[in-house]
């Protein structure tokens, strides 16, 4: 039923002239300075959010904190509020109240920064999700997955590739099985998902925006008829509540993203504890 | 019809978005890499100096609080003790006040007392000293005038003044008996 129907659709509106969808492609937006593009690529919105995202985050949080007041401003309250948040939920709850400390600062820079990135996916004009793009999501992933990896290795030795590989209590002849299973696991799977989930999610929704708006445009400014035009205005209702679902998923992904760095950090620092 | 767009798409050559654009990859990382930095210099150290100064200021608060507090403890009690010294203090003073009243008035009784009795004795005494001497007086007069009388009524016959001594003391030894009878039937 429904391939004939959108089959035909497309058919018409490919013979109207019609209706391009957006591609992936378009989500490259493009290059601003593209002088550097004989080296392999230009300048584009992109780095431009990654750089703003940096400035950002540096003046916002020395900003609210440069008084150092004890009684806080609203600045700064919000502003260690948030700094708070990931000190004990995503530091503290998880690394447990011994190792947290000095891995404040890098849970901190991951959330916020994919934070800041994600939601520059719904600020008008900027409508650039950084992390939609795959090359700064697997940046990001290999950033932490070496940060773990070393870790684990500098307080376990050589030991920390068997307790991440062979797992206790389990019958020899299992681990025959299991052990290639838990490397692919812990080694190869684990940074992938860390970063594609950040990615698909961002992705996904900036397609939806996308599609969407140029969806709404192509059905009220080149189609005639009242049913096209309202059914264009109907998508831009529906484009609302997707927006405001779509900037639960950013916080939502930023604090996942963070939380999951917190547990692999801790999985080294307690790899024998389990 | 449909497979012409797909196909379409598909004729992007970077349009796998499985696949990174390394210089954009290099940018966030850098970037990541630059604000860690950041925040391990500065943000974190000042957020975590904030807190601390925080929970000092508390603490030290609470502290002082509990100092001035057993300091106000300290001060009650003392004035308290005082309250109660200064109590029994006054009522011993009173103690002491109305024995001493008490004793001044037994004094200035006994005095007044003995004071009076002093007077009356003395009194008493001057009384029958004068009594004694106005009855020697009366004695010699009343002998005198009883003879000068009788001698003027019986002539010259007691010129003898022997005899009329004698006369005058037995008459005035009966008048004294008589005297004394008298006194000892009142």
């Amino acid at each position: 039923m429904r391939g004939p129907a959108l089959s035909s659709l497309a058919l018409s509106a490919a013979e109207e002239g019609g209706f391009q969808p957006p591609t992936i492609s378009e989500t490259h937006l493009p290059e601003i300075f593209p002088w550097m593009a004989p080296w392999g690529t230009g300048f584009g919105k992109n780095m431009l959010m990654v750089i703003l995202a940096v400035l950002l985050i540096w003046w916002l949080f020395s900003f609210a904190i440069r008084k150092q007041a004890l009684v806080p401003s609203r600045g700064q309250f919000l502003a260690e509020g948030a700094y708070g948040f990931v000190r004990n939920t995503i530091g503290r709850d998880i690394l447990g109240d011994k190792h947290f400390k000095p891995w404040i600062p890098l849970l901190f820079t991951v959330f916020f920064f994919v934070l800041f990135n994600n939601l520059f996916g719904a600020i008008p004009f900027l409508q650039m999700p950084t992390f939609s793009h795959a090359g700064p999501a697997y940046a990001m992933a290999a950033i932490i997955w070496i940060t773990w990896v070393v870790l684990g290795f500098k307080l376990h030795g050589g030991k920390f590739m068997k307790l991440m590989t062979v797992p206790s209590g389990v019958p020899k002849p299992l681990l025959v099985i299991l052990t290639p299973l838990e490397f692919l696991s812990n080694f190869v799977i684990r940074p992938l998902t860390h970063s594609l989930r950040l990615m698909a999610v961002m992705l996904a929704g900036h397609i939806i925006v996308m599609l969407c708006g140029s969806g709404a445009e192509f059905l009220i400014t080149q189609q005639e008829g009242v049913a096209n035009t309202g059914l264009g205005i109907a998508i831009l209702l529906g484009s609302i509540p997707l927006y405001f679902l779509e900037l639960i998923m950013m916080v939502l992904q930023a604090f996942v993203f963070a939380l999951l760095t917190a547990i692999y950090i801790q999985g080294s620092i307690e790899a024998d504890a389990h | 019809m449909i497979s012409t767009a797909l196909i379409q798409a598909a004729d992007y050559e970077d349009a796998n978005p499985l696949v990174p654009n390394l210089w954009e990859a290099a940018v966030a990382g850098i970037g990541f890499v630059v604000l860690l930095f950041i925040v391990i210099k500065v943000i974190a150290p000042k957020f975590e100096q904030s807190y601390q100064n925080r929970v000092e200021a508390i603490e030290g608060g609470i502290n002082q609080a509990e100092e001035a507090k057993a300091e106000a403890a300290a001060l009650k009690s003392q004035y308290e003790q005082q309250l109660a010294d200064s109590r029994a203090e006054a009522s011993k003073l009173r103690e002491e006040a109305r024995a001493e009243a008490a004793q001044i008035v037994s004094e200035a009784q006994e005095k007044a007392a003995s004071e009076a009795s002093r007077i009356r004795e003395q009194a008493h005494a001057q009384i029958e000293a004068d009594r004694a001497a106005a009855a020697a007086q009366l004695k010699a007069d009343v002998g005198t005038l009883a003879t000068q009388l009788a001698s003027k009524v019986v002539g010259e016959a007691l010129e003898d003044d022997a005899r009329s001594q004698r006369v005058v003391d037995r008459f005035l030894a009966d008048l004294d008996a008589e005297q004394q009878t008298q006194g000892a039937a009142q």
